[in-house]
């Protein structure tokens, strides 16, 4: 790794007064533009050490947000939303008995990245402003149209796990796990500017398609800082659930995973449904046709698989990930009924 | 402290620049006061950092540079072997070590990041010559074979058994599933993480 400053900061707002930029403009600055001093954030560091160790960020400066004692709390809000800071770790967020209970998606999908010890570690705002795993973009030795080049190298080269969807012009598939989950339940983000004032979005619109811009995967302005994922008060009837597939049952990238969330009234029928894929697109990809085709109707199982065929019924796969449209097919049809069928 | 560029300062930034890495020509003029809250700086303009950290029950006062990772230090300034690195990117655990009585991989945590937490290695396991439950059971188990891993498994088990009395082979199994044992270890060390567990309940 480079040399570089090391600042704490003890508050939010002293963080940025220091002036940083995203690591996608840090990154960005220091390929195309010499001369820029780029200060970037540190929640628990193992992207930024990630993307240090190969070589594809130098910081200047890295400001450390882990002491900042407002980011690190999940706090119940009045109204029954659930406020949780956005250097909570995985861990903590995947036994938290409160989100277990209400987000339970949520909690499953936060409890299966990586492995326990960088779980320990790793912060929800950090897998959600990851940069993309792609092989190809995490080779110094490629330099992929969303690193400034000229192509997109996993159209014609290896390309098992990249996307199916909605890859026009980059095929790498969203990383954060837990996405996928926060866009179904529904969740919003509050972010803090340079000059204090701070603005509420939903994280489904924080996400970046590489038509809207190749170099970003999200619209964090620079200087803004990501300091709050905050969840809806869970209605009633509602229930979630995360499902994934991976070559391997733990430790691994999933090739496939979905998040369900249905509102059923009591006789059962489906009122509202969030159908939400990860590692299928570059963004989390939300299957409209699936939760179209669950509005209205009971949740059985041939319902299930009739969504789930809806699901994929858009995908476009590349030459090597076609065997991830019957995977997806079975998560989703498997995740909808054990989110309807839980007690 | 001023804004005195040192020798090893011009050459790092004009070594970066060769290399095409951008470096501002206005880092080199950067106060390097402006740094190091919160972490002490050495101030003698080398650009080291003095921290204060405490591992298996010491304070140990040292002077590193920013981008040295816990595990570099454990193994350099410190001279503590016991914890290995593999992979060096937490994708194989083996430089798993406490920090505040959780398993985490020192490689990817830096050491300046540590502050006040108190770090455990395998050294600081054993109270003196007895050693801790899952040494003794990886031994009776025969739990390794090259061994490059064991200091990291121990670590896992030992956090899990230390904070549930009663683990499932589940639980054991999903602990230790960021470990790597390339000489297929894992049986046995489901076995003994079992037996340790069943020796500190008592």
């Amino acid at each position: 790794m480079n040399r570089f400053e090391w600042t704490s900061a003890g508050a939010v707002a002293a963080a940025a007064r220091l002036g940083p930029v995203t690591v996608a403009e840090a990154m960005a600055t220091q390929s195309g533009a010499p001369g820029t001093a780029a200060t970037v954030l540190k929640a628990g560091g193992i992207d930024l050490l990630d993307l240090m160790k190969e070589g594809l960020l130098t910081p200047r400066r890295i400001v450390n947000l882990r002491g900042i004692p407002e980011l690190g709390r999940i706090l119940e809000g009045a109204d029954g939303s659930l406020r949780i800071g956005s250097l909570v770790t995985l861990a903590q967020i995947a036994e938290h008995p409160l989100v277990a209970r209400r987000y339970r998606a949520l909690a499953q999908a936060a409890g299966l990245p990586a492995s326990p010890q960088i779980r320990n570690v790793a912060t929800i705002g950090g897998n959600l402003l990851q940069r993309p795993h792609c092989w190809y973009f995490r080779s110094l030795h490629h330099h992929c149209l969303r690193k400034g080049g000229a192509t997109c190298f996993a159209f014609s080269g290896e390309n098992r796990y990249h996307a199916v969807f909605a890859h026009e012009g980059c095929a790498m598939v969203h990383p954060s796990t837990t996405a996928p989950a926060l866009v179904a339940l529904g969740a919003r983000i509050e972010l803090l500017r340079r000059d204090g004032s701070r603005r509420m979005v939903a994280l489904e619109s924080l996400f970046l398609t590489p038509e809207e811009d190749i170099r970003r995967e999200n619209d964090l302005k620079p200087g803004e800082i990501l300091a709050a994922i905050i969840l809806p008060p869970m209605k009633p009837g509602v229930r979630s659930w995360y499902e994934r597939q991976g070559e391997q049952d733990s430790f691994d990238w999933p090739v496939a995973e979905v998040a369900v969330v249905v509102k059923l009234d009591s006789p059962g029928i489906c009122r509202e449904a969030a159908v939400i894929l990860g590692a299928a697109a570059p963004v989390p990809y939300r299957a409209k046709a699936a939760e179209s085709a669950l509005i209205g109707k009971p949740s059985s199982a041939g319902n299930a698989r009739d969504a789930a065929r809806a699901a994929v019924a858009g995908a476009d796969p590349l030459s090597g990930n076609g065997y991830k449209l019957p995977v997806f097919e079975a998560l989703v049809a498997r995740a909808i009924l054990h989110a309807a069928n839980q007690g | 402290m001023t804004g005195t560029i040192t020798r090893r300062d011009f050459l790092k930034a004009t070594g970066a620049a060769m290399t095409g890495v951008a470096v501002p020509a206005a880092g080199l003029c950067a106060a390097p006061g402006e740094a190091g809250q919160g972490a002490g700086r050495a101030g003698n303009g080398s650009g080291l950092l003095a921290i204060s950290l405490n591992v298996n029950g010491a304070e140990r006062r040292i002077e590193i540079e920013a981008q040295m990772t816990l595990a570099e230090v454990l193994r350099g300034p410190l001279d503590m072997t016991g914890t290995k690195v593999g992979c060096d990117r937490g994708a194989c655990s083996a430089c798993t070590v406490w920090v505040d009585r959780v398993p985490v991989a020192s490689c990817m945590m830096l050491a300046v990041d540590v502050g006040e937490r108190k770090v455990v290695t395998i050294e600081g396991l054993a109270r003196g010559e007895e050693l801790h439950p899952v040494q003794a059971a990886f031994i009776a188990h025969d739990a390794m074979q090259c061994g490059f891993c064991t200091p990291g498994l121990v670590m896992s088990c030992a956090a899990l058994v230390e904070s549930k009395p009663n683990p499932s082979i589940e639980e054991i199994k999903d602990a230790i599933s960021g470990h790597l044992c390339r000489c297929g270890s894992y049986p046995h060390v489901f076995a003994a993480a079992m037996d340790a567990a069943k020796t500190l309940k008592g």
